[in-house]
């Protein structure tokens, strides 16, 4: 009697090839392109298109739930996979690295520039307040943390905290150092990031408190007469820090713009515009952060002079800048 | 409120009405779930989104990993200070916060942008991410949906730890409130998006891997059990798709006494008379054969039978 059974016949004829695609996914999933031979890499499009055309089929002419949820799951995979990403992740990370990391951050000069603007504002604006009432530091820093560079330090003290003598610190106490720095940096980072979904609004307080709370410090040993080694000790890793910062903000005010005027497009399909863009400039504030990291915990420990400071100050400004914004060819993977 | 009464149909109880709404209701709320892609080739495939209580199951597996792992870190952490002595432990602290951090923010992004599009816990429940537009997954996308828990998970739980005198207290509760949108965005949006998810253009789906099965039709295909079971166009017609995908399900996973009890339905509603010998696991392979023969046939005539109070026109 099942003779007569289409839905039957139809699941004897191309079951084979089912199993065959199935067993392909199977391998593919667990270990990789890379396992699969060339003949299976070509019979793999035409066993997928007839496992998607077999799925169509099998809705209007059969009953058999298992076929058709088989099918289904079984045509999802494959269109994953056949439609998926096949690139590996070394190859991901250099095309972040040569393309869309400086892409991301040359298309995002405005939010930059605001960015900028609400970070170094901050430190404007506690400097001068703090040069003219040095009582303003306690009203910034309240109690003080940092370790005693406040307005009631001696010269000398402070001196003392930008110089460092290379037998005193062990080599152990600066990686912890530029360890706690890179986490503490990078969550904040990662945050400014995250919170302009919120029309970008707490990322320029993030800012703004972050600006503020260094342009005091800076007020310190400016009073003291300190600005030019201060600068030094501050920049040698404070560029790329910095930076790094204010891309994070950018990253946070990219979001927050396409939310809040999302222009032509709908508001969600303008903030899925700049969420990648966005989250590639976060992601590479990380990397700068980790390069700063690098910088503040093992370079300016060890290296005492203001001259030496001040060069590696400005060269990575230049090849940062470099970086990001020299015009080059259009490379598409 | 009086319920609306059950249909005028033929034969059909209060109770059965009722258990029919329920099951349509149910097909509805499953339909609200399913979105469709077309494929390039122009065929559609179903998507099943994932539910939110997937979702947050899945996260705790994943947090619970984490967790896991951090606190193995610790301890060996523990292990090598005291191994190397307090002088050299600054360099073990300085990984172990660099780990912390690199474990938060890149657990999900690394398994994430892999092959499986799924985290530990995602393919534990069998869901994978997936691009909302069809196209593939790429990587700053999964970084955008990745790096935004930050102010979804990391911004409530520092609310809610924030505590301290009265007016730290009001702040926290309204930061709470505040940052308690970002947490429950998925609640209240149809396609239980993340802001993540929103700003990254990706939803999470519900992909198991289906096994395919003996089909039961193959048991009957000898002439003489064709001869033997030879049912009545009325007999047939007795029942509708629905109940011949619950044939379905008890002949692949019930119990034999389930079976049993199914069987001896059928026979006392289609008026079928067991002769000497007769299986009850025959008898049920053979009418699911006839009835999906029968049904297949109006099926391709354009006549769906929904159930057995599927009258037709």
């Amino acid at each position: 009697m099942s003779d007569m059974l289409k839905s039957y016949r139809f699941r004897e004829e191309r079951e084979a090839d089912w199993r065959k695609l199935d067993l392909i996914l199977t391998r593919a999933e667990n270990s990789g392109v890379k396992a699969l031979g060339d003949d299976e890499m070509t019979a793999l499009p035409r066993l997928y298109r007839q496992a998607v055309s077999s799925l169509s089929v099998a809705k209007s002419i059969s009953l058999d739930q298992n076929v058709i949820t088989y099918l289904e799951s079984l045509c999802t995979r494959a269109y994953f996979f056949v439609y998926g990403a096949r690139t590996t992740l070394g190859e991901r990370i250099m095309d972040f690295l040569r393309r869309g990391w400086p892409q991301a951050v040359r298309g995002a000069v405005g939010p930059t520039l605001l960015s900028f603007l609400f970070f170094f504002g901050g430190i404007g604006l506690a400097f001068f307040l703090c040069l003219q009432d040095m009582d303003w530091f306690w009203t910034f820093h309240g109690e003080n943390i940092l370790e005693g560079r406040n307005p009631d330090a001696t010269v000398e003290y402070l001196l003392s905290t930008i110089y460092s003598d290379p037998s005193e610190h062990g080599q152990s106490e600066l990686a912890a150092f530029a360890g706690i720095l890179f986490n503490n940096n990078a969550q904040i980072s990662l945050f400014a990031f995250a919170l302009g979904f919120a029309f970008g609004v707490p990322t320029a307080w993030l800012l703004l408190y972050n600006g503020v709370s260094l342009g005091s410090m800076y007020a310190v040993f400016w009073q003291k007469g300190l600005g030019y080694e201060f600068t030094g000790w501050l920049m040698i890793h404070g560029v790329t820090e910095l930076f790094a910062i204010t891309l994070a903000g950018a990253a946070g005010f990219v979001i927050g713009g396409a939310v809040a005027f999302p222009g032509q497009k709908t508001r969600l399909a303008s903030a899925r515009a700049s969420g990648k863009q966005a989250a590639t400039m976060a992601m590479g504030c990380v990397i700068m952060l980790i390069v700063a990291a690098l910088l503040e915990g093992f370079g300016r420990q060890m290296i005492n002079s203001d001259t030496v400071r001040y060069v590696i100050a400005g060269t990575s400004l230049v090849l940062w800048c470099g970086y990001f914004y020299l015009p080059r060819a259009e490379h598409r993977l | 409120m009086s319920k609306p009464p059950a249909p005028a149909r033929p034969g059909i109880s209060m109770e059965a009405a009722q258990r029919r709404r329920a099951r349509l209701a149910e097909q509805l709320r499953v339909g609200k779930m399913t979105r469709t892609l077309v494929t390039p080739e122009g065929a559609e495939i179903r998507l099943r989104l994932a539910s939110v209580a997937e979702r947050a199951g899945a996260l705790f597996i994943d947090l619970a990993i984490q967790w896991a792992v951090m606190v193995a870190m610790w301890i060996a952490f523990a292990y090598v200070a005291a191994g190397i002595g307090f002088g050299q432990m600054h360099v073990a602290f300085a990984f172990l916060l660099v780990f912390h951090f690199v474990l938060r923010n890149f657990y999900f992004i690394f398994f994430e942008i892999g092959r499986k599009a799924a985290t530990p816990g995602k393919r534990a429940l069998g869901l994978r991410v997936a691009s909302r537009d069809g196209g593939r997954l790429t990587a700053d996308a999964v970084l955008a949906r990745n790096f935004m828990r930050e102010v979804e998970i990391g911004l409530p739980l520092q609310f809610l730890f924030m505590g301290g005198d009265q007016v730290g207290a009001w702040i926290a509760l309204l930061g709470l409130a505040w940052s308690g949108v970002f947490m429950l965005f998925p609640l209240f949006n149809k396609d239980k998006m993340r802001v993540g998810d929103l700003l990254a253009g990706t939803w999470v789906i519900k992909a198991p891997k289906a096994q395919l099965m003996q089909d039961i039709v193959s048991a009957v295909t000898s002439p003489e059990l064709g001869a033997r079971f030879a049912f009545t166009p009325q007999q047939v017609d007795a029942y509708g798709i629905h109940e011949l995908h619950v044939l379905e399900d008890v002949l692949r996973q019930s119990a034999p006494v389930v079976k049993q009890q199914v069987a001896a339905r059928i026979r006392a509603k289609v008026g079928w008379d067991p002769g000497t010998g007769e299986t009850d696991l025959a008898f049920l392979e053979a009418y699911y054969a006839a009835l999906r023969k029968r049904l297949e046939q109006r099926m391709l005539l354009g006549e769906r039978k929904s159930d057995k109070y599927d009258v037709g026109r």
